[in-house]
């Protein structure tokens, strides 16, 4: 064992170094054989962290399981944890390694390269500032990197550096190592990740891990360790974004007190500064930032606090607070990029329960937009997840909820998913963005569909569209169907033209455009009630061809029965109901039908009733034959 | 543009400083931003911000029919307000974010179970555990009770340090001992490991379960030891508190998952990601009482097996050729007293026990035989339920 740790530093060296750089936590990813483990080890081992019965024991257990040869080191053995995976001489999930330097703490996690392990890699990287990817000199970039490059740009990881292992067994060519980078760069282009690095290392000899390489002359930038030393934290970035604060508890010591506890996920916050709570949209200032240590004037992202408002509001564990000028979205919609983490797989339709910051609520897919292929980034459609896939969903909740985008904030963007039978972790989640209540009409339709309401009331849903000219008798021999099914024991519901003029479209005229806005509201009125189950009797003069179309695509195959009452206009215009032909004639009302507005006569109604040559009730009749002949 | 003097006049005022603070961390507001934190009329703060206007500090510009503030060239030479927005932009410390880190954990376990309990083996760790508690929770006291497993073997110092500080803090301290073991007699030295399957695991699985706790909090660290390291913060134990390494949820973000099954209970580790010198570190910057042993003193001891064990009381059987000797040491880790192994030290401050940590050259386990029996003693020991 010729290698020995340098000497330790002397005793004079100042007491409390708070390292300047903070803390940085970065993830380790590469293949089964690219060296992950050993560039740890190599690592520990050069921060001179590793203690005397460390060293012994790695001693022993190199002589005892070791693979790297007589005489040298095994790095790897210090990282590979359970006992189970030293003897099988792999490593199976995230290990977390600790080590300083004068400039930074740091804390890995070691993520295996298996196929099968990505969810071990999305746990790693999800609290991850940089990511370290280990390449093969020999190998280059293969489907494993670009999978893991694809995982780190998911996660919104904010430095990738790739390590370019094993340059020892490439001679050190920088050829090799050139092609690789160009490699690389391609890959981050394609995956939009914004801040790379390449280094050419050597774990095992221990070149450019902690300072330049005397065989690599032709690499002058940094080494990894350096590199690692001063690359950025994500925190700094979470500093600049607009103020999030998610109650965590509700800090009540007695009645004089009421203090929300929580941790600042982004921005800053000043006593005197304005708050809303989400999704109540309440809001009020900061009274006090109240921590053990006294009063603060001020606290940042990453920081724990307690803060007491000014006025007494209902805010509860799961509200969010945020900057009134820039504050979070509200929605109960999202689309949003699922990670599957369990052996069984999702399920679109089914209840889970999202937990978002410290918000927990019942959840469901509502769709699977596609699936997405990690290794080619291809889109492919899916009907379910399994583990490790990842998707581009729906997400439809029972209440709505407060949320970035995750790649704006990853603490009011990022979710857990938990089945609610197993209490299993069953998928990591990020959000991307609301989707408008519209696009989702038939959401609550998920449970109880329109065939068991029909069956409920034992009957056929329809809509009989009765259509003519004023005066033309549609609404008289609509009320006498009604009475008819009525009496039969069906469920019926009538929309009538003046009715609803008088309530839910007062605010419609004649004009075309508001005669066509009044058609496509009762049409989607006469839908819900369909959906309800009912036969629905509308009574409207609709004129044009193109919105009764419209109604009627509206329905499904059989359900819109289109009914004209076919009155010929003299005749109309001598009845004259209400008095409104001799007004129109007399200019009083303007786009009358039939007089200076046009009535388009259907040409395919399922149901054409001449009312000049039969009496209502016969027209009824009529339309009840119809209704029997078509069950 | 005004003179340095002037300049100093004009930073006397709490308002204009504040205005400035809140220009330097969000250029751009209007005034009426501005005047938000204050209750003062319109006119009042226009007079402000002309004075800063005048002062070369602040310029607006017109942006539709909004007066926008930003601070001018001038005001960036401030070093105050340079150090504000560092200050801003700056890393926290490693030891705030872990501080941070360790508070959300607890928050969060207690927020969401129903019966949570504090393990407190009066050792560091959880000096350091008990401190960050009282800081999550403040000014409420803490909302669960702390448990001590007596194994009556501990050193009689430990003992009166948990008296002290349950007093101090008003503390709901549970303290549990075999009754099986008490009755039988076990102890370290005529039965081994089995003391320690009685003393230390059983009693603390019995415990658990007499109290019906859903969650204990423990203060394991990651840099312990191997298993260790790839256990979970939340670490779930099916019924017999057995754990399961390969069945570990996976905890993403800082979102945890506390939803447990019938017969399942959480074993809740908030101090997973420090290590042995950060904990030293913390106690120093925090004051944090510690037990005295772990100070440098003259105490009598012999030397057995290459460790050095204190004779804390009378009940240490001495060996053939065993004199107890008066020397320097201290403890780096602290248990049974007839199983834990002293250190020579002349370490009698925190300041000194800190720069010991910094060149020190073994692990601090290195003390504790029972962790020695065999490569994956500790692994073995928490498969079966121990922490």
């Amino acid at each position: 064992m010729s290698q020995r740790q340098p000497a330790a530093a002397a005793s004079d060296a100042p007491l409390f170094v708070d390292a300047p750089n903070g803390l940085l936590r970065f993830i380790t990813c590469g293949s089964v054989d690219d060296g992950k483990s050993t560039l740890i080890g190599r690592l520990l081992y050069d921060s001179k962290l590793l203690l005397d019965d460390q060293v012994s024991a790695l001693e022993l257990a190199s002589k005892r399981f070791g693979t790297t040869g007589e005489g040298n080191l095994d790095f790897a053995l210090l990282v590979d944890g359970l006992q189970a995976e030293v003897e099988q001489g792999i490593t199976i999930d995230v290990a977390y390694r600790f080590f300083a330097t004068d400039k930074r703490k740091f804390i890995v996690a070691d993520t295996p390269g298996h196929e099968q392990y990505t969810r071990n890699m999305v746990t790693g990287a999800s609290t991850a500032d940089l990511a370290v990817l280990l390449v093969d000199a020999r190998q280059g970039v293969v489907t494993q990197t670009r999978r893991h490059a694809y995982i780190a740009a998911l996660l919104g990881v904010r430095t990738v550096v790739m390590a370019v292992n094993k340059m020892d067994l490439v001679d050190y060519d920088e050829d090799v190592f050139r092609q690789i980078r160009a490699d690389f760069a391609g890959l981050a282009s394609l995956l939009n990740l914004a801040q790379t690095h390449a280094i050419p290392v050597s774990a095992l000899k221990g070149d450019n891990i902690s300072s330049q390489a005397p065989t690599m002359p032709w690499y002058t930038g940094p080494s990894l360790l350096e590199f690692l030393e001063t690359a950025p934290q994500t925190q700094s970035d979470f500093t600049r974004q607009p103020f999030r604060f998610p109650v965590q508890w509700v800090n009540r010591p007695h009645l004089d007190f009421r203090g929300y506890s929580g941790c600042v996920a982004s921005g800053q916050i000043a006593v005197g500064d304005a708050i809303l709570a989400l999704p109540s949209a309440k809001s009020s200032t900061v009274k006090r930032i109240v921590s053990f240590d006294g009063d603060m004037q001020r606290a940042r992202a990453g920081q724990a606090v307690t803060l007491v408002l000014d006025d007494e509001l209902d805010i509860s564990r799961g509200d969010l607070l945020c900057a009134p000028k820039d504050r979070a979205e509200v929605s109960d919609q999202f689309m949003a990029t699922l990670v599957w983490m369990d052996e069984k797989p999702l399920l679109p339709g089914r209840s889970y329960l999202m937990k978002l910051a410290t918000k927990t609520l019942p959840t469901t897919v509502s769709s699977i937009k596609h699936a997405i292929n990690i290794n080619s980034f291809e889109k492919t459609a899916a009907k379910t997840l399994t583990l490790n896939e990842i998707a581009e969903v729906n997400l439809s909740l029972e209440t709505e909820i407060a949320f970035d985008a995750y790649e704006e904030n990853h603490q009011t963007g990022g979710f857990i998913l938990i089945d609610r039978m197993t209490n299993a972790t069953v998928a990591a989640g990020m959000l991307s963005f609301a989707l408008r209540r519209a696009q989702n009409l038939h959401r609550q339709a998920l449970n109880i569909s329109k065939p068991q309401r029909a069956e409920q009331k034992g009957q056929k849903p329809r809509v009989l569209w009765f259509t003519g000219l004023s005066g033309s008798g549609k609404s008289t021999v609509a009320n006498l169907v009604e009475q008819k099914l009525f009496a039969e024991g069906h469920h019926c519901m009538i929309l009538d033209g003046d009715n609803v003029r008088h309530g839910l479209n007062r605010d419609l005229g004649f004009t075309d455009a508001d005669r066509v806005e009044n058609i496509r509201r009762i049409a989607e009125v006469a839908k819900l009630m369909v959906e309800a189950g009912l036969i629905v009797l509308v009574s409207f003069i609709s004129p044009f061809r193109s919105e009764r179309r419209m109604a009627r695509d509206l329905m499904e195959e059989g359900e819109f029965v289109e009914v004209f009452v076919d009155t010929p206009l003299e005749v109309c215009e001598q009845r004259d109901v209400k008095g409104l032909y001799a007004k129109a004639r007399a200019g009083e009302i303007k786009n009358f039908t039939g007089i200076d507005s046009p009535y388009e006569a259907p040409q395919d109604a399922e149901l054409h009733l001449k009312s000049a040559e039969a009496s209502a009730d016969a027209l009824a009749d009529k339309v009840l034959a119809y209704l029997a002949a078509q069950t | 543009m005004r003179n340095e003097a002037d300049i100093h006049a004009v930073l006397a005022d709490p308002i204009r400083r504040r205005v400035l603070e809140d220009l330097a961390r969000n250029p751009g507001l209007t005034a009426s931003d501005l005047g938000e934190p204050f209750e003062i009329s319109k006119p009042a703060l226009s007079r402000h911000l002309k004075i800063l206007e005048e002062s070369g500090l602040v310029e607006r510009e017109i942006d539709r029919q909004f007066r926008r503030f930003r601070l001018s060239a001038r005001a960036e030479t401030l070093d105050w307000l340079a150090d504000l927005r560092m200050q801003a932009l700056a890393p926290l410390s490693h030891l705030d974010q872990l501080e941070a880190e360790s508070i959300h954990t607890m928050r969060e376990v207690v927020a969401e179970m129903s019966n949570p309990v504090m393990m407190y083996s009066i050792g560091k760790d959880s000096s350091v555990m008990l401190h960050l508690a009282l800081k999550a929770f403040y000014p409420s006291k803490l909302p669960f009770p702390l448990l001590h497993i007596d194994t009556t073997w501990k050193f009689r110092e430990m003992i009166a340090f948990r008296d002290q500080v349950a007093e101090r803090y008003d503390l709901d301290l549970r303290i549990f001992t075999s009754p099986d073991g008490k009755a039988e007699g076990i102890n370290p030295f005529d039965h081994g490991a089995h003391y320690t399957d009685v003393m230390k695991t059983a009693a603390l699985k019995q415990a658990l379960d007499h109290y019906g706790f859903d969650v204990a909090f423990g203060g394991a660290r990651r840099d312990e030891e191997k298993s260790r390291a790839k256990e979970r913060v939340l670490s779930f134990r099916s019924k017999g508190h057995v754990w399961n390494p390969k069945g570990q949820r996976p905890e993403i973000w800082n979102v945890f998952n506390t939803r447990v099954n019938k017969n399942e209970t959480i074993r809740a580790f908030p101090l997973s990601n420090w290590t042995e010198l950060d904990i030293w570190q913390y106690i120093v910057r925090e004051n944090i009482p510690i037990v005295p042993l772990y100070f440098a003193a003259r105490r009598p001891v012999v030397e057995r097996d290459g460790a050095l064990i204190m004779v804390d009381d009378e009940r240490l059987p001495l060996e053939a050729g065993e004199t107890p000797e008066q020397r320097w040491v201290r403890f780096r880790t602290l248990g049974c007293y007839p199983l834990t192994g002293a250190i020579e030290s002349q370490a009698d401050t925190l300041e000194g026990i800190v720069r010991e940590m910094q060149v020190a050259r073994t692990s601090e386990r290195q003390g504790r035989l029972i962790d020695q029996d065999q490569s994956a003693s500790m692994e073995k020991k928490k498969l079966e339920g121990y922490f």
